[in-house]
């Protein structure tokens, strides 16, 4: 006769110890060193803080002249209120300032739509690709809008512009990229490999230099595309070759069995790259992919010594202005934490789509 | 009647003079194949008919994987040649794909793809290599997954999956494109060994459903209850085959005697 095996019940575990002080004695003071930095950390921020939290807020001069704020001891935010036009769509005709802000609301809107996943990866995918062309219209006029020509835009409008453009347009280009420089054809490969090492060898304000100067002398005669355009392009240029190495370290990444096992199936290597590589490769680089979005957009900055005035160089022109001298600072914050906030909504969309990545492995 | 293949005597009740040419599913003259200066394939000449089930054994480094994996091209042999359902193998890649559509293949790491769920694993070559309209593919993928036993598991993704339910769904993957061939590169070598049976049986089905089948596998068991043939290869070359009854119980070279007794020792 056998032994029927019964399990032992499952138990629950026992209850962790909570409470503030558990907390802070094993997180912070748990031995003689942590005590240390815990001690030296708390110096910090009780030295730091309060002046801080002066100049931000306490002192700080809301609403008010510029003679009230020189009066004042802490920041003078009415410097930003009184600029604001000009840090946020530089010299653009006010009279038709609804054509950027409707601009803005679509992008804001469709990144909120895809952040959020309210759209399928196709319709999100289709919705990005198309939107340069209203917010081009709306922003450049033509087609019964009227024109407002690229030299008037500057700001944040300018650096969303580039940076926009500059990255729907250089992740396709440099996903082509980092396929030409794994294909078998010699001289495909040869091309993907030159324009990536030559980009990559060179610093972004040269690019945008050989970008202004050099790219009319390839035009035929007769043919000029504005300035902006020409830095749009160093920009795609320069974005490009760095996703592409991106890119390719994900191709590269992924386990051989799985191009032989479609191969075995009788798939042609266009599906196999397209439908089974690609999208493995793409889900693995999401880390780094983002982070070069967001270096894009911070590199829009450099757009200043070729003469445009994005939202920086717009910034620190603002601090110039004779009546508001002396408030560089309040500048420089403010630009700080508008760029901060882009870049933080960009990571935090990156976290998202790897958290969504995670729920299919 | 003796054919001497490689230089070493057999006995053999499978007579592949006799047969037809054309019935030949696959036919390997005078392969060779190196890696570099490495000769991995050393003139193997192999003939299997229509419906037979061929195990492949022999040490790591023989050659085995090698052998099957040029049958489908996964690996390119440099001299002989392959014909596979009457095509020849011989660079023409058009060719090519139509004959791996019809020549099926299970790997020892499966390699399912992770970004799409079972069902989606099983219509997609269906789908995107046969042309077929997708409610067909679903409903193809669905019968397959019930047959191999996982008709469960259709909406999870393989890393949710147990080692033999994936290598079973692999199977089923291949199955789907309705293969005449079916080539398995040691199926069951990654499974734990409560998994091994599941797959085994699995294999076992479709042979005595008549699929032509050449395995490498280390499963002697199976190879005594399926196999009409069990070859033996080391070095590059077959050294041996025979039917499993003779193969086992009688083996003729030195060398498979010795891999025998080092295999079912234990």
């Amino acid at each position: 006769m056998t032994i029927i095996f019964q399990p032992a019940p499952d138990l629950t575990p026992p209850a962790s110890k909570v409470g503030i002080f558990y907390w802070a004695r094993t997180k912070l003071f748990n031995n003689l060193i942590n005590s240390l930095f815990t001690l030296c950390g708390i110096a910090i921020l009780i030295t730091l803080t309060p002046p801080l939290l002066n100049w931000f807020l306490f002192d700080a001069v809301f609403i008010g002249t510029a003679e009230t704020c020189r009066e004042g001891q802490g920041a003078c935010w009415s410097f930003v209120h009184a600029k604001i036009k000009l840090f946020l769509i530089g010299p653009y005709p006010m009279e038709l300032v609804w054509r950027p802000i409707t601009a803005a609301a679509l992008l804001f809107g469709l990144f909120f739509a895809t952040a959020r996943h309210y759209l399928s990866s196709k319709k999100a995918v289709i919705g990005w690709m198309l939107l340069p062309l209203p917010i081009y219209w709306l922003i450049g006029g033509g087609f019964g809008l009227e024109v407002v020509d690229t030299s008037d835009w500057g700001g944040l409008l300018l650096t969303l512009v580039l940076a926009v453009a500059g990255i729907l347009a250089s992740v396709p280009i440099g996903i082509v990229l980092a396929l030409g420089r794994t294909a078998k054809n010699t001289f495909i490969k040869v091309i993907s490999v030159s324009i990536i090492e030559l980009v990559r060898g060179v610093p972004l304000v040269t690019i945008l230099f050989m970008a202004t100067i050099m790219l009319p002398l390839f035009l035929p005669d007769g043919v000029e595309i504005g300035i902006l355009y020409r830095v749009q392009f160093g920009i795609i240029l320069f974005s490009s070759a760095y996703i592409a190495e991106v890119v390719r370290g994900g191709l590269q990444s992924i386990d051989s069995g799985q191009s032989e096992a479609a191969k075995a199936l009788g798939l042609n290597q266009w599906m196999i790259t397209a439908l089974i590589v690609l999208p493995q490769a793409l889900k693995i680089v999401i880390p780094p992919l983002i982070g070069r979005c967001i270096a894009l957009l911070k590199d829009t900055s450099l757009v200043v010594v070729v003469g445009l005035l994005d939202f920086l160089g717009i910034a620190k022109a603002a601090s110039q202005d004779a009546e508001w001298l002396g408030f560089d600072a309040e500048a420089f914050v403010f630009c700080a934490f508008i760029y901060w906030l882009l870049c933080f909504s960009l990571s935090r969309y990156g976290r998202s789509l790897e958290a969504r990545g995670q729920n299919s492995h | 009647m003796m054919m001497s293949t490689q230089g070493t005597h057999f006995k053999r009740n499978i007579d592949e003079d006799a047969m037809a040419e054309t019935e030949w599913v696959i036919s390997l003259t005078e392969v060779n194949k190196w890696y570099g200066d490495f000769h991995v394939l050393k003139n193997i000449n192999l003939n299997v008919s229509k419906g037979e089930r061929i195990v492949v054994c022999g040490p790591s480094g023989s050659g085995k994987s090698t052998l099957i994996r040029c049958v489908n091209q996964l690996e390119q042999h440099q001299s002989g040649s392959i014909v596979v359902n009457g095509q020849p193998l011989n660079g023409n890649t058009k060719a090519l794909e139509i004959v791996r559509k019809d020549v099926g293949m299970c790997f020892q790491d499966f390699n399912l793809f992770p970004h799409m769920t079972i069902l989606e694993n099983l219509t997609f070559a269906p789908i995107w290599a046969r042309h077929m309209p997708r409610d067909e593919a679903i409903s193809l993928a669905k019968r397959f997954l019930d047959r191999v036993n996982i008709a469960e598991q259709s909406g999870k993704y393989p890393g949710q999956l147990s080692g033999g339910q994936q290598q079973r769904a692999a199977i089923a993957r291949s199955l789907c494109m309705s293969p005449t061939v079916m080539l398995f590169d040691e199926p069951t070598s990654a499974l734990d060994p409560e998994m091994i049976k599941e797959v085994l049986d699995v294999m076992t089905e479709l042979a005595n459903d008549g699929m032509t089948m050449i395995c490498v596998t280390h499963e002697m068991g199976f190879a005594k209850s399926v196999a009409d043939r069990v070859i033996f290869m080391d070095g590059g070359e077959i050294v041996e085959q025979n039917t499993p009854d003779a193969f086992f119980d009688n083996p003729q070279v030195d060398r498979t005697q010795l891999f025998l007794s080092q295999i079912l020792s234990h």
